[in-house]
């Protein structure tokens, strides 16, 4: 039999070495989202209890924004709070706020308590959620001026992702 | 347990006779007491009642539609989607609140008047392939379909290359025109001429 056979089992459990090596570094609980470059949604959502303004698609037209669905109830969202807030103040970016499947009361104590770094917040009992994807709070989506979905981060935001991956990338959606 | 025990008997009455009966008495007491047992019966009544068992559906009695047509075809769709928060469970199957908001959803795209298809689609649109626990044929995915088929080719064709070499070694090699003409030799004379000619060379 030729020699290269016997080489064959070493280069079978190379690639398969080599594949595990990589498959394992992918995080399994970060889904790639259907709707990147697609057009976001059309939702009409209404305003938290004592604010007049609530959050609809076409407040999304003619500029770079962050979309970020956050709850009272979800803890990762504190830890996250204060990023977008110091986000906030630096005015690269409108941040908006999908309020997913609270309570009217608990989103504005928790506005108050934590700083309000949103543009603009408005309150959803899921359905938009599914149309924007969203499997667990928070996420974020960057939109560009014509209002289409060119990003999506998973879980809290770090100070790292804002530097390192959201502005870069609205930097050059503004352009 | 019981048909090894019954073999024993056979083979012990087939020996001799006297202790063949005694042997086929004691089996078959054996045998009664066993049927006898409360606890061989309790097992027998679990074994039973878990073939009826079903998989507990999270469907709750609220979401379900009064029409039992769309109600199975919910149930057809459910079964197929992947709930995005318990990942290996299905729409129908997991107790998540995404779960239970897009069984409500499968629900209203029925009602609404789409068909199955449709609203797998819908789901799929914004969730991905991930949400089907079926993955699509597809140009990235034929590896996955196609992997089994293709490691059944390769199992075949080394099993193949096998067997041909196997064989190669055990056909002996065919004969030269010298052997030939030795063996013509031997059927027709019954003798080998490259034998007999030195003893007819020594004479």
């Amino acid at each position: 039999m030729q020699r290269w056979f016997y080489v064959l089992p070493v280069v079978v459990f190379g690639l398969m070495a080599a594949g595990f090596y990589f498959g394992l570094r992918i995080d399994s609980n970060v889904l790639p989202s259907a709707l990147i470059n697609e057009e976001a949604p059309h939702f009409d959502l209404p305003p938290l209890p004592g604010r007049d303004k609530g959050f609809s698609s076409a407040d999304l037209q003619g500029h770079v924004s962050l979309v970020n669905t956050f709850a009272s109830w979800c803890g990762p969202c504190r830890m996250e709070h204060p990023v977008l807030n110091a986000l906030a103040k630096t005015k690269r970016v409108p941040i908006y706020g999908i309020n997913y499947k609270d309570a009217g009361e608990a989103a504005n104590g928790w506005i108050a308590a934590l700083g309000d770094p949103y543009a603009q917040i408005g309150m959803d009992s899921g359905r938009v959620g599914i149309d924007w994807g969203v499997y667990g709070v928070p996420e974020t989506f960057i939109v560009d001026k014509t209002g289409h979905i060119r990003y999506k981060h998973v879980g809290p935001l770090s100070e790292a992702d804002i530097d390192k991956t959201i502005l870069p990338l609205v930097a050059q959606l503004q352009k | 347990m019981t048909l090894l025990s019954l073999r024993g008997t056979r083979r012990a009455t087939k020996q001799s006779c006297a202790p063949g009966e005694q042997a086929g008495g004691q089996d078959g007491s054996r045998l009664l007491r066993f049927a006898r047992n409360d606890i061989a019966w309790f097992a027998l009544a679990l074994l039973v009642l878990t073939c009826f068992a079903l998989p507990a559906h999270a469907v709750r009695p609220d979401e379900m539609l009064p029409d039992p047509v769309l109600e199975a075809r919910a149930r057809d769709i459910g079964k197929e989607l992947r709930c995005l928060v318990c990942r290996n469970q299905s729409i129908d199957d997991s107790e998540a609140d995404l779960a239970h908001d897009l069984r409500v959803l499968v629900r209203e795209r029925l009602k609404a008047g789409d068909s199955n298809d449709e609203v797998v689609a819908y789901i799929r649109a914004r969730y991905g392939d991930f949400v089907l626990l079926r993955p699509p044929f597809e140009v990235s995915t034929w590896l996955l379909w196609g992997g089994p088929l293709l490691l059944l080719l390769i199992g075949l064709w080394g099993i193949g290359r096998y067997l041909r070499r196997q064989a190669g070694i055990s056909a002996p090699p065919p004969l030269s025109p010298d052997e030939e003409r030795r063996l013509a030799h031997i059927l027709e004379h019954g003798a080998d001429p490259k034998e007999t000619a030195p003893k007819e060379a020594a004479r």
